[in-house]
């Protein structure tokens, strides 16, 4: 059934993880699990077709494949060739975090000391480099106090209180969204603080606010997420996700 | 031409303790783990390892042998992602971490290559890379200023020079000559150009005919300059992949359920690290068939 009113959370999330690409033209999209993935290729399938998608490994796909299917290729991109992309700027990574902070500043490292931690994690992996070079976002498939913490233990990926004005090496810095299984973020609140842009239906600002170890700029305006339309949920359902791998990743 | 073909065992031994070494591949991809578990069964110890992390890093943690870590990240690229061993050592705070972006390691590894002192990267400005490296990660400023009179303030990333480099690929010659069959060189040549001793392993040794026969002229990512040995290690990435075999998925999480407890590791250790390389190919072969 195609109704567009009765998306599941998996759904909504999908769209809201497409609709960080709307806008970014021809550059190198590079989501980091399943649903940013999906919202990725779902973009590229609809308002975004010049997006640069890789399969996660070392090749430039020329066709929109399912989650994990192989499709035709366009180029090559191994990881040394990342690293250029990266410093040119001309990429939108969505990272996963451990923690992030109402700055933006987010953790996939480590938690506790720097020297000694009490659990590690993979390290910072690209994350310096990704938020100082060119737009980055999140997507938090469990939207916790946990995660959404006053304070992050070890800065992977930098927040706006990091960004030196005066130094010019900071000006490509641009955090884009957040997207969680409760709604969708931004850094426009005061100061470059977190802020609601929208709820997810069925979501209220108070199991937001619940959820959030700091205070939410915008949760009182926020508007619902939109729904997909039916040729959205016909791409996420039939094309993109026919195993629903989406539901493992955003529980309801 | 000078045939470089050595043995593990002979290759290790150009090896002292405290010395920088260089690991190859990356993650849990083309790792040279035959020369890994070589250096397991040496008595060197105390090493600084620079690395994009993956099981290496854990089995040379696992037997205590590293004192400081530079590296972008540490996986194991599948379920459960983050390398047991590694996960030990730090949280015992048994290793010093310079822990950076992964852009920064390239980096490093080029300025090193290039005999430079360092090289300006924006990664890691107003990240904690600067606090894990306790002072040893300085800043430069361009003596260019932009069009508005301002100039930028930069991570100067200073080199990594390496006392060995380790690295694997799929095919080479006995001179040094190495291609990988994949669809990634992964940073190997940077290895290999940023290290003083460069030991390298493959899973077969052809004549150089048979080589630049077998793949094309760009795949060839080492030549004679940048190898000082060839060791023939068939399944030498063995359990990360290699060109003609995948990961074997089965044994590293086998690997990982082992580091679990002292009893658990003590016999993981004993049928598959207290042995030679071609016991522990026997070993994997008989836990494969197992597994049927």
């Amino acid at each position: 059934m195609n109704d567009t009113t009765t998306g599941t959370r998996a759904e909504v999330c999908a769209i809201a993880c497409a609709e960080i690409f709307r806008g970014a033209g021809e550059i190198m999209a590079s989501p980091m699990s399943p649903t940013p993935i999906i919202g990725a290729r779902l973009a590229r399938l609809t308002f975004e077709p010049d997006l640069l998608i890789s399969d996660g490994e070392a090749l430039l796909l020329a066709e929109t494949p399912a989650l994990g299917a192989k499709a035709p290729i366009e180029g090559w991109i191994p990881f040394g060739k990342v690293f250029d992309v990266v410093a040119s700027g001309r990429r939108h990574v969505v990272m996963g975090a451990n923690q992030i902070d109402r700055h933006g500043n987010q953790n996939l490292s480590a938690f506790g000391p720097l020297q000694q931690p009490k659990r590690q994690m993979f390290g910072v992996r690209g994350a310096p480099g990704n938020t100082i070079n060119h737009p980055t976002s999140y997507f938090v498939p469990r939207h916790t106090t946990r995660v959404f913490t006053d304070r992050v233990d070890i800065v992977s990926g930098i927040g706006y209180d990091k960004v030196d004005p005066a130094n010019p090496a900071f000006r490509f810095h641009h955090l884009h969204r957040v997207v969680s299984n409760l709604g969708v973020f931004d850094f426009g609140g005061p100061d470059h603080t977190l802020r609601a842009l929208s709820l997810h239906p069925g979501v209220t600002a108070e199991e937001v606010a619940a959820n959030t170890s700091f205070e939410v700029a915008g949760l009182d305006t926020a508007e619902p997420t939109r729904w997909p339309t039916e040729e959205e949920l016909r791409l996420i359902r039939n094309v993109l996700d026919p195993k629903g791998l989406r539901d493992k990743e955003v529980s309801a | 031409m000078r045939d470089k073909r050595i043995s593990l065992e002979e290759a290790v031994s150009g090896l002292r303790s405290g010395m920088t070494i260089g690991i190859g591949g990356w993650g849990s991809r083309r790792k040279p783990l035959a020369f890994v578990r070589a250096i397991l069964r040496s008595d060197v110890t105390d090493l600084t390892v620079v690395t994009y992390g993956g099981a290496d890093l854990g089995l040379l943690c696992s037997a205590g042998k590293v004192r400081k870590a530079y590296y972008g990240f540490v996986s194991l690229d599948s379920a459960p992602f983050y390398d047991p061993w590694f996960a030990a050592a730090r949280t015992g705070g048994e290793i010093v971490a310079r822990e950076m972006d992964e852009g920064m390691v390239k980096c490093g590894l080029q300025a090193a290559a290039a005999r430079l002192p360092f090289l300006p990267i924006r990664a890691g400005l107003g990240s904690d890379v600067v606090n894990f490296w306790d002072g040893e990660l300085r800043t430069v400023q361009s003596p260019y200023p932009d069009a508005e009179g301002r100039t930028e303030t930069l991570i100067a990333m200073p080199a990594l020079p390496l006392d060995a480099a380790f690295v694997h690929l799929d095919l080479g010659d006995k001179h040094g000559n190495a291609a990988y069959t994949g669809v990634d060189p992964y940073m190997d040549d940077l290895f290999c150009l940023a290290a003083e001793r460069r030991y390298l392993s493959v899973d077969r040794v052809v004549e150089t005919e048979e080589l630049v026969k077998a793949v094309p002229q760009q795949a060839i990512i080492l030549n004679r300059m940048m190898v000082d040995a060839v060791v023939e290690a068939p399944g030498g990435a063995h359990f990360t992949f290699s060109g003609s075999y995948g990961r074997d998925e089965r044994f590293q999480r086998h690997y990982v359920a082992a580091a679990a407890t002292a009893e658990s590791w003590a016999e993981f250790k004993s049928r598959y690290l207290d042995v030679s390389e071609a016991e522990y190919q026997s070993a994997v072969r008989t836990f494969a068939e197992e597994q049927q």
